[in-house]
């Protein structure tokens, strides 16, 4: 979905911050939620690209006035409630309501420090692009999640690297299943991207999924 | 105003926030306990582990071995993970774990413009200002810019390439090991690395400043 969050080009957001000797967690809420969150991540119920897309349909203005921290946990209200694992009216009420339903897995402390994935998956069809290759990728506008950014759109570029078979975010995310593709690192020229001002020397690459790509 | 949210203040600032969030965690936590969906010591365990066992250390001895071996950095340029998982320095680092190499016409600069995606297994979790807007906004059109707010000039013939971790796939910089550290062991190599060098915003320590 074109939202908020597909922030790369956007101007108006000032300097960057650093922050000496930054903490891991800046409060105690972040620390329990950070472990909540991965721990639902990890009964399988749902998947990391369920949990990115519910933090985009965060209202714009919500999703900019809120800490990334305060995201993960609003868009987690979301899951529980769009899965059926906990209702608005229990977090109201701070108690649960109802029992529990039964799940896949549970995180025990033996099975940290977690280990993602692996997201690569058996290919349904060999790949349509090699490295070299000069590609344009799609103007799509989905309304669901997409993981091909706004600024990369209908731009041509070069395939460099062919990454393997992968779970692809836009279906998986919409309960659409995992519907692998091949996933291809492309890159751009700095100006097909920004123009003519663009920074001379620069190139940026995305990671691009097989359906958002045609031949250039 | 995302700046402003984004960034760490005190408490006096967000005082209301920081209560608000502090009952819906408690609230969420209590209710997942109570349903039986989490475990309270697995939830103590993954705090620990971010706390004090993951972190750019891990990135750091990498980066230190690469600058060491030429055949461990020739393997961890080939296919990070595998590399990765050789040294056992983390019990076993996920897939798609690609190390991409500084150079003295080259410097690489990782981002995530969509959320905020980072390779937290071997350089723990994000800083505030690689989850901020103006670096998801900047990085991909102002790397120059961007290096600026970090004090960072590179020389007007290094060009610049962005990494977009739009899938995933996650990446590191294997940084330029410093002039001077000719003879230096691995240990010592790898207090020269800092996280901002392995994120590419910004570059190793020069030895005369840990000597």
């Amino acid at each position: 979905m074109d939202g908020v969050h597909d922030m790369g080009g956007m101007h108006g957001f000032g300097k960057v911050e650093p922050e000496p000797n930054e903490p891991v967690f800046h409060d105690d809420w972040e620390r329990r939620l950070h472990a909540l969150h991965r721990a639902m991540n990890s009964t399988g119920v749902w998947v990391i690209d369920h949990a990115r897309f519910a933090r985009e349909q965060l209202p714009p203005a919500v999703y900019l006035a809120s800490t990334y921290y305060k995201r993960w946990e609003l868009g987690m209200e979301k899951l529980l409630a769009d899965f059926g694992l906990v209702g608005p009216d229990e977090l109201a009420a701070g108690h649960a309501l109802r029992p529990g339903k039964a799940l896949k897995r549970k995180l025990t402390a033996a099975d940290v420090p977690i280990t993602r994935g692996p997201f690569s998956r058996p290919p349904q069809a060999p790949a349509r692009f090699k490295p070299g290759d000069r590609v344009r990728t799609k103007n799509i506008h989905p309304t669901t999640h997409t993981r091909l950014p706004r600024y990369a759109r209908n731009r041509i570029g070069v395939i460099e690297v062919v990454r393997g078979c992968h779970v692809f975010p836009d279906t998986v995310a919409i309960g659409k299943g995992e519907d692998p593709q091949w996933l291809y690192t492309v890159l751009f020229d700095g100006r097909e991207l920004w123009g003519e001002n663009a920074e001379p020397s620069l190139k940026v690459s995305i990671e691009a999924f097989e359906p958002y790509l045609e031949p250039a | 105003m995302e700046q402003k949210h984004e960034h760490h203040h005190d408490h006096d600032e967000h005082g209301s926030e920081l209560s608000e969030m502090q009952l819906r965690v408690r609230a969420l936590e209590t209710v997942l306990i109570e349903k039986g969906y989490v475990d309270p010591e697995a939830l103590d365990a993954v705090i620990e582990a971010y706390e004090t066992k993951v972190g750019p250390h891990i990135g750091a001895r990498i980066v230190a071995k690469a600058w060491s071996d030429l055949s461990f950095k020739r393997a961890l340029l080939d296919d990070g993970t595998k590399a990765v998982r050789s040294l056992g320095v983390i019990n076993r680092v996920s897939d798609h774990l690609i190390a991409v190499e500084n150079t003295p016409k080259l410097h690489n600069m990782i981002v995530c413009t969509l959320c905020s995606c980072y390779p937290w297994e071997v350089l723990g979790l994000p800083p505030v200002w690689y989850k901020s807007a103006p670096y998801r906004s900047r990085a991909v059109n102002d790397p120059r810019g961007v290096l600026s707010d970090f004090g960072v000039m590179l020389p007007a013939d290094t060009a610049i390439r962005v990494w977009d971790s739009t899938a995933e796939t996650r990446f590191i910089v294997l940084p330029m090991r410093p002039n001077g550290t000719e003879g230096w062991s691995e240990e010592k190599l790898a207090g020269l690395v800092t996280r901002d060098s392995m994120i590419g915003s910004g570059l190793p320590k020069q030895p005369s400043k840990v000597a």
